[in-house]
């Protein structure tokens, strides 16, 4: 990447201080669009450019926008950082480290849907971050950048930085509204969504960091401008969060559409000193594993291509794994964490997570049978499909995807001494 | 079908096929309402019929299909043979959270939907002990009954992975947790938060360990706790009273009517027969019974857990005859006679005092008496009005749910939730549907919370604000006190009085708050003529309301009894008294000079109170548990109860005793059948003509259809089949033209020191309250209630010991301080033993 749209800072470090960013044409997309454009045509320009939300869903930003339901008022942004995916770790880095442009994305999408108070929803462990955030919003009201009648206009705009308590829950986008409205989160009902119905039951725009931090320079540059990156029906640049067993992991800035292979072997410098690629998670935790091979690492990363090896492509946090991982233990892992973090609220996740918990430990350390898996794989399917939000599927994605694809891992570790029997487990 | 659904089938119909059966409903029906409307069960565990659904227990997943829409012409895409083509989304939906829509396609009996029904029941019996034979809900349980029917039927879980939790949490003194059986449903806490407003409990923690904690001190803090454990699913929430008492299929249902205040809940007593009381039928637990009109499915705790009394050891079970100093035992004969002969020789000084808890066919037969005699009927109540009721009471056909966008309802002089519970969650609701909600009171009191309008008055001033809102509209009189000026000048007033013009139905409400019988007499006759001058009489959902403090208050007032505004007086002035179902002496000792002074005191008591000590004659009378009867609520529904238990021994009812006093002096009242004795009743009454017994037992079906073998949906609550009363026509529908008096109003006097008011608990002292020990903690205790403001001036601190003077008694009470208390006042309880009968002046010192 010759030069980074997202990840400016690590062409010009200075560009968290305020009068860098200014003077790199910083803001300026936001009083032209306060000044100049109604905010339809703000809407039309990020619609335009193609842009896809960055939090896992890939939906349409702008047409999210359209959404806004313009016969219930006040209009609300909320902007969700709460970023808990296990692997994910870009909002981070941007709100760090290029906060003002991300700011500025924040501020031109409440201007576009006539928004007056945007909430920004940071995970609990972000305080200092949080912490840093305020005083950048305290510099902007200083500047005039925030408040009462902006640039001499009727326009209005403050922002308000929430911290969670420390849920992964919070992150699916309804539950996030709940604990911002101050109450217990769990997922609300959907329908109806949030641009009809959302933060205190008003029409609200939920979108993530990373989608918000293209923003502006979509305003600046042009919709055609952003286009030219990426591909037809994935446009711009995204940071893949690599990690796992890679030389180098971290967050890169690449163009939808780049290979693994070119991530994890050229930007990332490879696997360890003998050892091979077996699997590749795209999106974290809640990710399908691919088998790595040759097909797989051909194939482009953007939202289209993915399903087409057997996963999605989420928040793109591509967690690499070798030869020296048993599938076994990874699975025991992911479903630890989903046992953990779900909310209780529908039946099939609360108890669901908490039983495959209990085969997956057993399986781990050897005291399973083979029917325990097959049990294992029917519980998940089981949960699959029947949760009130995403969540319960995500904690079954690396359960059925390994038993499919990686079944030698569990034959092995299920004791040799026990049968091995394919009765078929009825319920 | 309740009218209101069938009134909605014929202006929006939608249909739809559910189990290839074709369905019509309403707009906005749910999948499984439109399926139990259809008789098909789609089984659910989170979703409540009185609730907001929230798609959280996942058991009501069924395949749904639309039609197919040509997207280009936007027309519906058709199969080779002409059928529309339906498309079913890749996943399965919650039933109770789609609405219908046109042409949609529900198919409940695939084998996608049947194993999806398996697999949550599995899911939920991973967690749940399956204790069933020791749970309390074994037997009538909404898990154990789906278990059954869509359950795998074989475990597959490791039963030592299942995790252990508390059994027994106290969630309050009355509510206890099992969390072990819980499900996470969250029909308690939404039951709390949505329905009845008192979100005192709710979810803590996630996962696995979500639990139902409490917020409140003490802990779950509410007057509708019971209801929860009729909704919850499962075993997990019992209330006191009934865990581990009895298993659900030894126990026997009976229609009954609660009578501790004026709604008229109906209820069922549970029981069954016990070797610890001789192999004789004990009444186990009150549950409500459904009548959509009057309780919907709900009581209140008081309803629920007061019932002991009427099986309390110190009941009285023979006649007693005063010998000397002593009262002796004697047979009902010599006892007959006695008072008989006695009565005879009374003519023109005789006055019977008669409590609110008696029955219609009681009150008519203890009229008959004493109308024989020349003497005086009185109710013993702190209100009036009565008479007023049943000329503009609610017309036939009222039905608060009805109230909506239009309607107004005034409520005046009452803290509602704690003088009628039922009234204050129905008036509630029809503030949230839209109805225009006006309250009237000193101070802020719960129902101010969903009210559209406030009027703030001083004590004293309560008929001044109705004449104000009167004169506001029609010619001023001339005569109007300072204050009527004074309130017309109040924005909030003359707001309230173009709210009650433009009504399209309006209820007043006027409850005892602050009020003596004059103040309650002239506030009632301001309602009447405010409901006349407005024209809001005479018809459904129109009409006066008095929130009485008893339960058949209204039918003492129809059979021609009324209150006493000097009860003192009016007992001197006949010193022979019959005294039925009251303790005058109990409540106010400084009647006992009078009674003292009684020639002949006949008593017919239950227990033997203060009143009955002093008496020539005790007559030991049979609860409404142990007999059957009718009661008249303050909507004026005639309800029908029956008997639940067999009678004890020796006892007699009211309306038999006072037949058999009447044959002495020539009356033919009945004395064997109350339902003969309502026949007498009913010919003599032009409010209860034509009314049977037959006709009070008639049902129809209600909206939601619950307590069938689908206890899931609204759980153990009881189906209505022994009758919703009767609301028969006021007497403005008769056509009688209301005599009303216009009572002319003087400004309160004024006063140096501070004033006493007397207000409603729920939880008083009465013998009612005080027999049911698990309410224990709950009997309000000797108090009065000062402003912050009076407090300091007076040196006292919150909790402190006072004493005060009042009515010419010195009692040491406990101080509270509330800011919501005006300035100069001080909030006295009733029958908490305190001398308070109505506004007057107090002396407090620490």
């Amino acid at each position: 990447m010759a030069e980074h749209i997202l990840l400016r800072h690590r062409d010009n470090k200075e560009i968290s201080k305020l009068p860098t960013y200014r003077k790199g044409s910083g803001f300026s997309a936001f009083e032209r669009a306060v000044t100049k454009l109604n905010p339809e045509e703000v809407t039309d320009i990020v619609f335009d450019s193609g842009l896809r939300g960055r939090g896992g869903a890939g939906f349409p930003t702008g047409l999210k926008w359209r959404f806004m339901d313009k016969n219930n008022w006040p209009h609300y942004v909320a902007v969700n950082a709460d970023e808990s995916e296990p692997g994910t770790f870009k909002d981070r880095e941007l709100m760090e480290s290029n906060p003002y442009q991300f700011l500025e994305g924040v501020m031109l999408c409440a201007y576009a849907v006539g928004c007056n108070d945007a909430y920004i929803y940071l995970r609990g462990e972000f305080w200092d971050l949080a912490h840093e955030l305020d005083k950048h919003i305290t510099k902007l009201h200083k500047e005039k950048l925030l408040g009462d009648q902006l640039f001499g206009t009727e326009y209005s705009l403050r922002i308000h930085t929430h911290l969670g308590a420390g849920a992964y829950i919070c992150g699916e986008e309804t539950a996030m509204l709940e604990s911002l409205e101050g109450k217990l989160g769990q997922p609300r009902l959907r329908p109806p969504f949030p641009p009809s119905f959302g933060l205190f039951g008003k029409p609200t725009v939920v979108n993530n960091v990373e989608t918000l931090a293209n923003v502006p320079l979509i305003l600046e540059k042009g919709a055609k401008w952003y286009r030219g990156f990426g591909t037809e029906k994935s446009p711009g640049t995204k940071i893949f969060s690599l990690s796992g067993n890679v030389m180098k992991p971290g967050n890169y800035e690449l163009p939808l559409g780049t290979t693994f292979r070119e991530l994890i072997f050229e930007h990332g410098g490879g696997l360890r000193e003998g050892r091979s690629i077996k699997a590749i998670m795209p999106a974290g935790a809640s990710s399908s594993l691919i088998v790595a091979n040759d097909v797989a690492l051909d194939t482009p990363m953007d939202y289209e291509n993915v399903p087409n090896v057997g996963a999605m492509l989420g928040s793109a946090s591509i967690i690499v794994i070798d030869d020296s991982v048993s599938m076994d233990w990874l699975i025991n892992k992911t479903v630890h964490f989903f046992e953990h973090e779900s909310c209780g609220k529908c039946t099939p996740c609360r108890e669901g997570t908490y039983w495959m918990k209990n085969i997956t430990e057993r399986i781990h350390h050897g005291e399973a049978v083979w029917d325990d898996v097959l049990l294992l794989n029917d519980v998940a399917t089981n949960i699959k499909g029947k949760c009130l939000c995403a969540l319960g599927d995500f904690a079954t994605e690396a359960v059925t995807s390994s038993i499919e694809r990686f079944r030698e891992d569990f034959e092995t570790r299920v004791p040799q001494s026990r049968p091995k029997t394919e009765v078929k487990l009825s319920l | 079908m309740t009218e209101k659904i069938a009134v909605a089938v014929a202006e929006n119909l939608i249909n739809l096929t559910i189990d290839n059966r074709e369905v019509s409903v309403p707009a906005g029906t749910l999948v499984v309402n439109a399926a139990k409307l259809a008789g098909i069960d789609i089984p659910v565990f989170c979703y409540h019929p009185k609730m907001e659904p929230v798609g959280m227990c996942r058991m009501c997943l069924v395949e749904i299909g639309r039609p197919a829409i040509d997207r280009a012409s936007g027309k519906p895409l058709l199969n080779k043979d002409g059928s529309p083509q339906i498309n079913f989304g890749p996943k399965l939906e919650t039933g109770c959270t789609v609405p219908v829509s046109k042409g949609m396609v529900v198919r409940g009996y695939t084998e996608e939907v049947t194993e999806a029904r398996k697999e949550v029941i599995e899911f939920l019996l991973t967690s749940h002990p399956l204790d069933c034979p020791i749970c309390d809900k074994g037997g009538e349980c909404p898990l154990q009954n789906l278990t059954m029917e869509h359950g795998p039927g074989q475990s597959r879980f490791i039963f030592d992975e299942k995790i252990d939790l508390a059994k027994n949490v106290p969630l309050g003194d009355l509510i206890f947790l099992d969390r072990e059986r819980c499900i996470q449903c969250a029909r308690c806490t939404r039951f709390q938060d949505e329905i009845v407003d008192d979100p005192v409990i709710g979810f803590s923690q996630r996962g696995r360990a979500l639990e139902i904690i409490t917020f409140s001190d003490p802990g779950f803090d509410s007057y509708w706790s019971g209801n929860t454990t009729d909704i919850c699913p499962v075993g997990a929430l019992t209330t006191t009273d009934f865990r581990f008492e009895a298993r659900p299929w030894e126990l026997q249902s009976h229609a009954s009517i609660c009578n501790h205040c004026s709604v008229g809940c109906n209820t069922t007593l549970n029981t069954r027969r016990e070797a610890k009381s001789g192999g004789d039928e004990v009444i186990k637990r009150v549950m409500p019974r459904q009548n959509e009109q009057v309780n919907e499915i709900w009581i209140c705790d008081k309803g629920r857990f007061a019932h002991h009394y009427t099986e309390s050891p110190d009941r009285l079970t023979q006649p007693l005859i005063r010998k000397g100093d002593a009262l002796e035992p004697a047979t009902w004969d010599e006892a007959l006679q006695l008072v008989g002969d006695k009565f005879k020789k009374s003519k023109g000084k005789f006055a019977a005092l008669a409590g609110g808890r008696l029955t219609n066919e009681d009150f008519f037969n203890i009229q008959q008496v004493t109308a024989k005699l020349g003497g005086k009927a009185l109710l013993d109540s702190q209100m009036a009005g009565g008479e007023m009721v049943a000329q503009v009471g609610v017309g036939q056909g009222t039905n608060l749910s009805d109230l909506r966008a239009g309607d107004v309802v005034l409520v005046i002089a009452s803290d509602l939730e704690e003088e009628a519970p039922l009234h204050w969650l129905r008036i509630k609701q029809a503030a949230e549907r839209g109805a225009q909600l006006i309250v009237a009171n000193p101070r802020r009191t719960k129902l101010d919370q969903v009210a559209h309008r406030l009027i703030r008055y001083e004590y004293g001033q309560e008929a001044a604000v109705v004449h104000a809102m009167l004169d506001s509209f029609s010619p001023k009189r001339p005569d109007q006190p300072a204050s009527v000026k004074q309130l017309l000048r109040d924005e909030s007033v003359k707001a309230a009085a173009e709210d009650v013009q433009s009504a399209t139905n309006l209820i007043v409400f006027y409850g005892s708050e602050g009020l003596d019988v004059a103040g309650s007499h002239t506030l009632a006759s301001a309602c009447a003529n405010l409901l006349i001058a407005t024209g809001h009489v005479g018809r459904s959902n129109n009409g006066l309301v008095a929130v009485w403090d008893k339960g058949n208050a209204q039918g003492a007032w129809d059979a021609g009894f009324a209150t006493s505004v000097n009860l003192a007086d009016d007992l001197a002035a006949a010193p022979n008294l019959y005294i039925v179902g009251a303790d005058p002496v109990g409540d106010r000792p400084d009647l006992a000079e009078t009674f003292e002074a009684a020639e002949f005191v006949v008593v017919q008591e239950l227990f033997l109170t203060k009143t009955a000590q002093m008496a020539d004659v005790v007559l030991p009378v049979l609860p409404y548990t142990e007999r059957e009867g009718t009661y008249t609520n303050a909507e004026r529904r005639v309800q029908r109860f029956y008997p639940a238990i067999s009678p004890r021994p020796g006892a007699r009812a009211d309306f038999a005793i006072a037949a058999q006093i009447g044959l002495a002096l020539g009356l033919e009242l009945e004395s064997k059948l109350a339902s003969l004795a309502f026949e007498q009743l009913a010919a003599r009454l032009p409010a209860y003509k034509d009314l049977t017994y037959g006709k009070l037992a008639e049902t129809f079906e209600q909206w939601p259809i619950i307590g069938r073998e689908d206890l899931y949906y609204g759980g153990t609550t009881y189906d209505n089949t022994q009758g919703l009363g009767v609301q028969p026509p006021s007497g403005a529908e008769r056509g009688e033209s209301p005599a009303l008096s216009f009572e002319a109003l003087t400004d309160p006097e004024k006063r140096k020191g501070l004033l006493a008011v007397p207000v409603t608990r729920l939880y008083d002292l009465g013998l009612t309250v005080t027999t049911s020990e698990i309410l224990a903690t709950h009997w309000e205790q000797p108090h009065i209630v000062l402003s912050p403001a009076d407090a300091e001036k007076l040196g006292l601190e919150l909790g402190a010991q006072a004493t005060i003077k009042l009515n010419n008694m010195q009692s040491p009470v406990a101080a509270r301080i509330d800011n919501r208390v005006p300035k100069g006042v001080v909030l006295v309880p009733r029958s908490v033993g305190l001398h308070i009968f109505g506004p007057a002046p107090i002396e407090v010192g620490a």
